[in-house]
């Protein structure tokens, strides 16, 4: 009877003391999360998605985008508008062969040492040695090697430009080229780990809004917000807590109850419901340069046949998969290539739609009148959409003839499976980072056969247009090169574009002043808690 | 027993159990090289060039031969290394560390609440074989472990959290606004007991209380069922039937004598119970967001990720081999007749 | 013969459980063998303006994301399901059972060996090492019927080993020796079969076992290939609609696992009454 009474007890306790807490939460914000960072290291070695984020703000970079209001009210970056970070301000060459940076002279690193020019050059300097990603995401904006980083004095620093590229400034504001505390992380370095990697993996060495207070990996990272920074407004959230709950259903109940404040990856069902529902507020927009397609590898039968492909092109119910699989929540493209707010987009420009009859004939011109058979694969990690679409897309090919067996592969092995390049017919998707038809184009169709090009194709004529668009100075030119490659890639048709999705993100209506950024990441540093 | 045989015995038990443990290290190491991702791309990152690929296969010493990289594997082993979680980036003896005391208190809480359950109704099924109540306890336990844990696991929460609000979010051993206590034995309810935190004591007894019903539920039914056969095996014994000659009241006979030589074969299943939960939450961490070991291992092996699978792998069978040896010295010790072969 | 009725319809009677349990396994066989043929629609055809609707006349258990009929995916998936346990615990019981009867009967170096390697396989978290077989074997239904049967092993290898030994020495045995069979004949035709009847029942308990055990490998995405209908795959996509209020797709798939399983754990205890009364738990 004691114990009884004294567990009572405690229930209540506990419950009411739960609830004092939470009356603590106003200046704190709660989101929830499928997986969190494996690394507080954007320069490391596998490092994932998640930790782009805790990166993003973090860290510092010099430059940073605007930001503009759309018609609907839905606040974005401006990639057209580059503001000061770290940098107050920066001046061309006359020649324009380089560009100077002015650094703020009450920037501090979290340890209170000034920010310097010299912290910089090492942070670039070691973006474009490590290798991997940032090395690769510094390259596309011409930005590879450390002789083109230069400091003048401790708060002036030039980057000299190898080429004239107009990835270069917005390059300097990805998420990638951090400035790092040199003094602090030199002192981890060793002769094997120069660029003390090891310490930085699990280690801060930064000068951004926030810091980090408390890091439980696989469970949740805590940032706490920085009182003295000064490379932009201070941020009105004092404390972040982001929860990793691998549940996608566990983080809806948990937004409608009020017991968490921000969650994106969640299914584009919830998402559609959430939005008619009302209770929570749903802030969706159409992420840039960005679609999710059906490929095909056009260096062996069936798919190197082009009649073949445009089989498939007829066959793909979209209208179907936009609805069920997607809900809705993104922009059908029916083919087209050009992303809906990218240069170069043109409503009209893809022949494809749903037209049974039209790929019957097309089979049969292709020589394949009674059909053939082959595997359809996707990536398990995104398997919400991706499976619905696959078992429509199989049902709808099965009418033309072709018969396919569904392979659904584990994520890990899907990064494997394209770098292989020897999967006939498939599903995935691409992003790129900067807004430009040409950078997608680059990483997607070009002959250097990048892991991204999961198609294999090579075409001389299509790289041609691409080289000549990427460092295009006139812009009538540049208009023609783009629509030409363009129309290219749609006769060709190696893959089939499907949809254009959104990036949904299901907040509390208490949260104002959310932004959506080209990384997909949350910037915690524009919010602010009613 | 006397404590030269125990200590012969205990050592006797761990030199027969290394060839497995020594097995269950070269199987689980191969199975994970068989499996089809290939970590040195998954770790490479999303963009990585063929060379740099390579550069990471080397650094991660995947590009030796498997008998070398199984002697490396033993070295570190023989160290301590576990070696490191790709997708954490955690080294593994670290992760397992933090998460072992996680998985043992659900587990343990479950065991508890199994017992308060099925204990009971195993007794009384057997104080009254073939009666209704005994059918209707063997439908209801059977009915526990025939569902999914899974499934078991969302509906619990639908109900529960999303419906009726009375348990609190499914997000782990704790809620955001509580910091964990100063760790002691890594079991957040003994650790805040030993602060003398009540309230914080209170807010980890809600977390566990679903992820902890959910086990349960699926291993009442072999602790119910062996109570019961065991129950009825001494009930029906001669010395039973003495007891009850003698006069003694129903309640002296049931629990003096009946219950604690009964208990001895529900000791043993229980050992078995726990060590198959041990493996088996993987699921239920999954649903409750339970940073516990297995969660952690599934997401590795989802990932292809080495090292956290075999340091669970190994983990876990030590664990096992540790717990049969417990129950087997227990055994010895409660009932001396029992002579253990040794 | 008739004395053998007699009893089985003794024991049924005496326990309605077991009666229960015996019409939930005629239902399952029945809709195993007839599934397709008596399902209302086809279980792949999608039909996506019905997609997500509640059970009605129409769609008795309602229809899933894509339109299809949950009645038709349940029905189909009997007989995946039955034939996954089925052909699993068999593989298991067959080679656990020879093992662990050579093990009992001849001893020495064979006992060792194989205690052994089933000491190995039992040490392993057993979940984990299907998941792991099925991995790295490849993502089939062949691979998930063989990780099955392998977690399973020890169990009956265990089993025939004990009883094996225990009736190593009996009279009748003897005697078989001595009137010249050999050894592996008497173990075959006169150890085993007596060995047998206990062990059948344990197969039935398993088959639930191995049922849910497919079920969880479905859960995390080993197993079968969509579209193919299949008991855990269908609750492991009904549980992503559990909270938005779809309860029908996951419930009745789910419901059909727990029918079965908690039939073939009821089946074994009857059949242990059938076969064995004292051994009665």
């Amino acid at each position: 009877m004691r114990i009884a009474r004294l567990l009572v007890t405690l229930f209540v306790v506990g419950g009411l003391a739960g609830h004092a807490a939470a009356q603590g939460r106003s200046d704190t914000l709660i989101v929830v999360t499928e997986s969190g960072p494996n690394s507080m290291d954007i320069h490391g070695v596998g490092t994932n998605r998640p930790a782009y984020q805790a990166s993003w703000n973090i860290y510092d970079r010099l430059m940073t985008f605007g930001v503009k209001t759309l018609p609907d009210g839905s606040r974005m970056y401006d990639y057209q508008s580059l503001k000061p970070e770290l940098a107050e301000s920066w001046q061309m060459a006359a020649d324009g062969t380089s560009v100077t940076f002015k650094l703020r002279k009450d920037a501090r690193f979290h340890d209170g040492t000034p920010v310097s020019a010299k912290d910089v050059k090492w942070s670039f300097d070691r973006a474009v040695t490590v290798g991997g990603f940032p090395t690769f995401q510094m390259k596309a904006g011409s930005l590879e090697k450390p002789e083109q980083f230069e400091v003048v004095d401790d708060t002036t620093f030039r980057v000299k430009f190898l080429r004239k590229d107009r990835f270069t400034m917005p390059d300097l504001a990805v998420p990638v080229p951090v400035i790092i505390h040199s003094e602090l992380a030199k002192k981890h370095a060793t002769a094997q780990d120069p660029w003390a990697l090891e310490w930085l993996k699990t280690n801060v060495a930064a000068s951004g809004a926030y810091k980090l207070e408390s890091w439980k990996p696989g469970m949740e990272t805590i940032y706490v917000r920085n009182e003295d920074w000064k490379s932009g407004p201070l941020p009105k959230i004092r404390r972040v807590i982001v929860r990793e709950v691998p549940s996608a259903g566990n983080r809806r109940a948990m937004l409608e109850r009020g017991d968490a404040d921000v969650s994106f990856d969640l299914p584009p069902k919830d998402f559609s419901e959430m939005a008619k529902a009302g209770k929570v507020a749903v802030v969706s927009h159409p992420v840039e340069n960005a679609h999710a397609y059906v490929g095909m590898n056009v260096t062996k039968p069936p798919f190197n046949n082009a009649k073949a492909r445009q089989a498939v092109a007829y066959a793909i119910p979209y209208e179907t998969i936009y609805s069920t699989a997607l809900f809705g929540r993104g922009t059908l493209v029916t083919g087209n290539l050009i992303a809906v707010n990218t240069f170069g987009y043109d409503a009209k420009a893809s022949p494809y739609r749903t037209d049974l009859a039209k790929a019957k004939q097309l089979m049969a011109e292709a020589g394949y009148p009674s059909g053939f058979e082959t595997t359809l694969s996707f990536d398990m990690g995104f398997a919400t959409t991706n499976e619905p679409m696959a078992v429509l897309l199989q049902e709808s090919l099965a009418q033309i003839g072709i018969k396919t067996t569904i392979n659904k592969i584990p994520g890990s092995n899907w990064r494997n499976m394209l770098l292989k390049k020897e999967m006939p017919l498939y599903i995935n998707a691409f992003g790129g980072w900067l807004n430009f038809p040409e950078y997608f184009f680059f990483w997607n169709y070009h002959s250097q056969n990048a892991v991204f090009n999961t198609m294999s194709y090579q075409n001389p004529a299509m790289d041609k247009l691409i080289d000549a668009a990427r460092f295009e100075t006139d812009p009538k030119k540049y208009a023609e090169e783009v629509r030409g490659f363009l129309k290219l890639a749609l006769d060709d048709v190696p893959r089939v574009a499907v949809y254009q999705p959104n990036l949904d993100v299901a907040m509390q209506k208490t949260i104002k002043g959310y932004q959506y950024w080209f990384h997909r990441q949350l910037d915690y540093r524009q919010l602010a808690k009613d | 027993m006397r404590r030269g045989s125990l200590l012969r015995l205990v050592v006797k038990r761990l030199a027969a159990a290394l060839p497995a443990l020594f097995a269950v290290i070269v199987v689980t190491f191969l199975l994970m090289r068989a499996m089809p991702g290939d970590p040195a791309v998954y770790f490479a990152g999303l963009s990585a060039t063929r060379e740099a690929i390579e550069q990471v296969r080397q650094k991660l010493g995947l590009d030796r031969s498997l008998p070398e990289q199984f002697v490396l594997y033993l070295r570190d082993l023989a160290r301590g290394d576990l070696g490191q979680s790709i997708t954490t980036g955690q080294t593994v003896a670290y992760e397992i560390a933090t998460r072992l005391p996680a998985s043992l208190e659900l587990t343990l809480f479950a065991l508890v609440l199994a017992l308060a359950v099925a204990l009971p109704l195993g007794i009384l099924a057997a104080t009254r074989p073939g009666s209704w109540v005994d059918h209707l306890s063997r439908v209801l336990t059977t009915a526990g472990v025939s569902l999914p844990t899974f499934f078991t696991g969302l509906l619990l929460i639908y109900v529960f959290y999303y419906l009726l609000g009375w348990a609190p979010a499914p997000l782990g051993r704790l809620d955001s606004v509580w910091s964990p206590p100063p760790r002691i034995s890594g079991l957040f309810t003994l650790d805040s007991l030993l602060a003398g935190d009540a309230a914080l004591l209170g807010a980890c007894l809600k977390q566990l209380v679903l992820p902890a019903v959910t086990m349960a539920l699926f291993v009442m039914a072999p602790i119910a069922r062996m109570t019961r056969a065991s129950m009825l095996g001494a009930l029906g014994s001669d010395f039973i039937r003495t007891a009850r000659a003698s006069g003694l009241t129903r309640g002296t006979v049931l629990y003096r004598y009946a219950f604690r030589n009964a208990m001895l074969p529900v000791v043993t299943t229980l050992g078995m119970v726990f060590s198959f939960m041990l493996g088996a939450n993987v699921l239920v961490e999954k649903v409750f967001a339970w940073p516990g070991v297995g969660s952690y291992a599934l997401d590795a092996l989802v990932a292809s990720d080495y090292a956290p699978v075999q340091g669970f792998v190994l983990t876990m069978a030590s664990l096992y081999v540790l717990l049969n040896l417990v129950i087997d010295v227990l055994y010895g010790l409660i009932d001396p007749r029992v002579r253990i072969e040794a | 013969m008739t004395s053998t009725l007699r009893h089985a319809r003794y024991v049924v009677g005496e326990n309605p459980v077991t009666l229960l349990a015996f019409g939930l396994l005629i239902v399952m066989l029945l809709a195993a063998l007839l599934g397709s043929s008596i399902a209302p629609y086809d279980p792949l055809a999608t039909n996506t303006v019905r997609k997500l609707e509640p059970p009605s006349r129409a769609h008795w258990f309602g229809t899933d994301q894509l339109g299809r009929d949950i009645l038709s995916r349940v029905l189909v998936a009997t007989r995946l399901d039955l034939a996954i346990a089925v052909g699993a615990v068999s593989l298991s019981f067959l080679v656990g059972t020879a093992a662990g009867a050579c093990a009992g009967f001849f001893g020495h170096w064979v006992d060792r060996i194989i205690s052994r390697l089933t000491d190995t396989i039992m040490a392993f978290p057993l979940f984990v090492l299907a998941m792991a077989i099925v991995a790295a074997l490849g993502n089939n239904i062949g691979n998930v019927v063989l990780a099955t049967a392998i977690i399973n092993l020890p169990f009956y290898a265990r089993m025939a080993r004990a009883e094996v030994n225990v009736r190593r020495e009996a009279g009748y045995v003897e005697a078989a020796r001595l009137s010249g069979n050999s050894a592996l004949r008497a173990l075959r035709c006169h150890v085993v079969p007596n060995a047998l009847p206990p062990m059948m029942v344990q197969v039935s308990l398993n088959l639930g076992w191995a049922m849910l055990n497919a079920a969880g490998l479905s859960f995390i995405g080993l197993g079968v290939r969509p579209p193919t209908p299949e008991w855990g795959i269908l609750v492991a996509e009904g549980a992503s609609f559990i909270l938005s209020g779809e309860w029908w797709i996951a419930l009745f798939p789910g419901l059909a696992l727990m029918l079965a399983v908690f039939c073939f754990n009821l089946l074994g205890d009857g059949l242990r009454d059938l076969i064995d009364p004292r051994r009665r738990t």
